[in-house]
């Protein structure tokens, strides 16, 4: 037998559980839908139903009118669009890292978290996607951008072209995370399905779960598939990130032309989407009681992969601009000079603080267990993730290569009526998602409650846990 | 075809509860070594081991998941090649118009999308779901086997199937309840 992990003791918190009020806990979220009826889901849900409207109007005008209503000018083409595209899809990332690489590497504690950080990852996804079709200006022939073709010019996409790429990375992630989440949570169907006790969710649940019945050659082959769809997710969602980075390395504007880009990209990908993560669990588990299953152990190594990523992140900036005054490039020192002490000195300055400086809290315990500090750090991180897409573009953008054609870019109202708007987007699914579907993965917390306190997993006496598995070999 | 209605079996087979995954465990390792080889286990989670206790190894997922990565990838530099080289060659800046090092993320991503099809696709397909209903939802407390309870299945199609000494030998195992499954 290997040894057993002490850490394993705080997977799950508190002493009466047992496989059905572990299930309980979280299916009853979705089958007691009176639960739901109080401020804490309601406040948000219908602040987030407001803001949606504000993105309906901003989408609404930017397809009347077109991409003139944004702030978007020459020589800054590329504005809120993609600021906010990068912003949301690397938040999105930390979804992937929890249900796939923590998979990979048998971090059993992310069980807790992972169906939850796969519903934010989709989600971000979906609002991140919104950008770049919109910034084509005519969305309504966004399928261009696809080799369905040859298109009304009798041409190709161009494979060249990292854009190109991005649509391939972005749309095959949004594919395969969709699958992944679905496929995690036919189990827990069907045990809604068996546990409802009305027609509806029974009729819906019976319909999602796919006859699931838990055969053990079917759950066999589902966790042949599951863990490979986590090795697949896991260089997926490292080139998701890199391909993301390379539209701007592969250019040669100073201060995109970097070969650190890529690791930098994910790694602040991965830094702003545990704040995200963060931010949604941290009062979820308070309203909902969730708080024996995601435990303030999970809270703290969440807390604790933020601090290293912000770390790999802050390196990054240091690179930046170590490259830029050791190369000798003269466009590359101006930029970076430029992004220091220019115009825009504020938002350089705004992102080292929030990026850099900020976390560095976190490496205190006590403030690691402190819920309202912690949220405070992640709201920070978070502006400072956005900032950070907001100094790559802005200032190299506005500086061009001549003099002439020098500007300033801000965002417009309509800019800032779209970027609230898709966050109104996310929390109403998120909410919605929140109500009507498993939150927690209750089959994997159920195996992971198996682990502490099977035969298999606890020191029990000695010819208990000796029993099973010696007749396997004997048999063999 | 009148004649494999005829010979349908009244049972499905012989369903016996536990409450512990360990207890099934022995019990499927015990009923396996008595000659049984029909016979299936239903857990509301994965229990390691269970599979090859009933004597399944299997593993063409995976191979499927492969076969299908592969076929992603041709498809990728395929659909690359084809356009960019016979269909309709561009000269950008010079470079070859097989520049297959730029072809190299859509090549990867196409990879990734086939192979995780055939992991999702392959897995329901090869476990026969989408199947809505099947004759083991009609066992007794079977509505349990998807929350706390364990439970074994010896099927009728079994060549040493005898209803009476089946429900027998699991009692022997410690099943809290030993019932008849219908086939309907």
């Amino acid at each position: 037998m290997a040894p057993k992990d002490p850490l394993q003791e705080t997977f799950i918190e508190g002493s009466g559980n047992t496989y059905l009020s572990l299930q309980d806990s979280v299916g009853n979220l979705t089958l007691d839908q009176k639960r739901h009826n109080r401020f804490a889901w309601w406040f948000p849900f219908v602040l987030a139903f407001g803001m949606l409207q504000v993105m309906m109007l901003a989408l609404t005008m930017l397809v009347f009118v077109g991409t003139g209503i944004w702030g978007i000018n020459n020589p800054v083409g590329w504005g809120f669009a993609i600021i906010n595209f990068v912003w949301w899809i690397g938040i999105g990332h930390a979804g992937t890292l929890i249900s796939a690489i923590l998979l990979l590497f048998r971090q059993q504690w992310r069980n807790s978290i992972n169906r939850f950080a796969e519903a934010m990852t989709i989600f971000a996804v979906m609002c991140a996607g919104m950008f770049p079709l919109l910034h084509t200006g005519r969305p309504w022939v966004a399928y261009w951008l696809m080799p369905i073709g040859p298109n009304n010019l009798g041409m190709w996409p161009q494979f060249r072209s990292p854009l190109v790429w991005d649509v391939f990375a972005v749309t095959t992630y949004l594919t395969v995370s969709a699958l992944f989440w679905f496929i995690g949570m036919i189990p827990d169907f069907a045990t809604l399905r068996d546990k409802a006790k009305t027609f509806v969710p029974r009729f819906a649940f019976g319909m999602l779960s796919m006859g699931w019945r838990g055969a053990s050659r079917h759950w066999h082959r589902y966790e042949q598939a599951y863990l490979i769809l986590a090795g697949l997710s896991t260089p997926l969602v490292l080139s998701v990130h890199s391909i993301v980075s390379l539209d701007f390395a592969v250019s040669i504007m100073p201060g995109w032309h970097a070969t650190i880009f890529p690791p930098y990209f994910v790694a602040g990908a991965v830094y702003a989407g545990f704040a995200m993560v963060l931010t949604l669990a941290i009062p979820v588990r308070k309203w909902y009681s969730l708080e024996h299953i995601i435990t303030l152990k999970h809270i703290e190594w969440m807390a604790k992969i933020m601090l290293a990523t912000g770390l790999f992140v802050f390196y990054g900036y240091i690179c930046e601009a170590f490259f830029a005054f050791y190369s000798g490039n003269p466009f590359e020192k101006a930029m970076m000079i430029n992004r220091m002490s220019g115009p825009y000195w504020w938002s350089y300055a705004a992102l080292i603080f929030c990026n850099g400086l900020a976390p560095q809290i976190l490496w205190s315990k006590k403030i690691r267990q402190n819920l309202p500090v912690l949220m405070v750090v992640c709201f920070i991180v978070s502006i400072g993730m956005w900032l950070e897409r907001f100094v790559i573009v802005a200032t190299t953008l506005h500086r061009d290569f001549l003099p002439s054609s020098w500007g300033m870019y801000f965002g417009t109202i309509w800019d800032w009526g779209l970027y609230l708007g898709t966050m109104g987007l996310f929390t109403f699914l998120m909410w919605l998602f929140l109500r009507f579907l498993p939150i927690i993965n209750i089959f994997e917390v159920k195996e992971l409650f198996y682990k502490m306190t099977g035969r298999h997993g606890a020191p029990k006496p000695a010819a208990a846990v000796a029993g099973a598995p010696e007749k396997v070999t004997a048999d063999e | 075809m009148s004649e494999t209605t005829l010979e349908q079996p009244r049972l499905h087979g012989i369903l016996a509860e536990f409450d512990d995954p360990d207890d099934l465990l022995e019990a499927a390792e015990k009923t396996h070594a008595a000659g049984y080889t029909r016979m299936e286990a239903y857990t509301p989670f994965p229990v390691h081991g269970l599979s090859e206790a009933i004597g399944f190894k299997e593993a063409k997922v995976p191979w499927l998941i492969f076969v299908s990565g592969v076929i992603g990838a041709f498809t990728g530099l395929g659909l690359q090649y084809y356009t960019a080289v016979i269909d309709y060659p561009m000269n950008v800046g010079g470079r070859p118009n097989f520049s297959w090092p730029s072809f190299f993320p859509v090549t990867f991503e196409c990879t990734i999308l086939f192979a995780a099809f055939g992991a999702v696709f392959g897995m329901l397909g090869m476990n026969g779901l989408p199947r809505p209903h099947h004759p083991v939802f009609g066992g007794k407390n079977f509505e349990l086997a998807s929350q706390d309870k364990f439970f074994l299945c010896v099927e009728s199609d079994d060549p040493q199937f005898d209803p009476v000494r089946v429900a027998e030998f699991l009692r022997g195992l410690g099943a809290q309840h030993v019932s008849e499954v219908e086939n309907d």
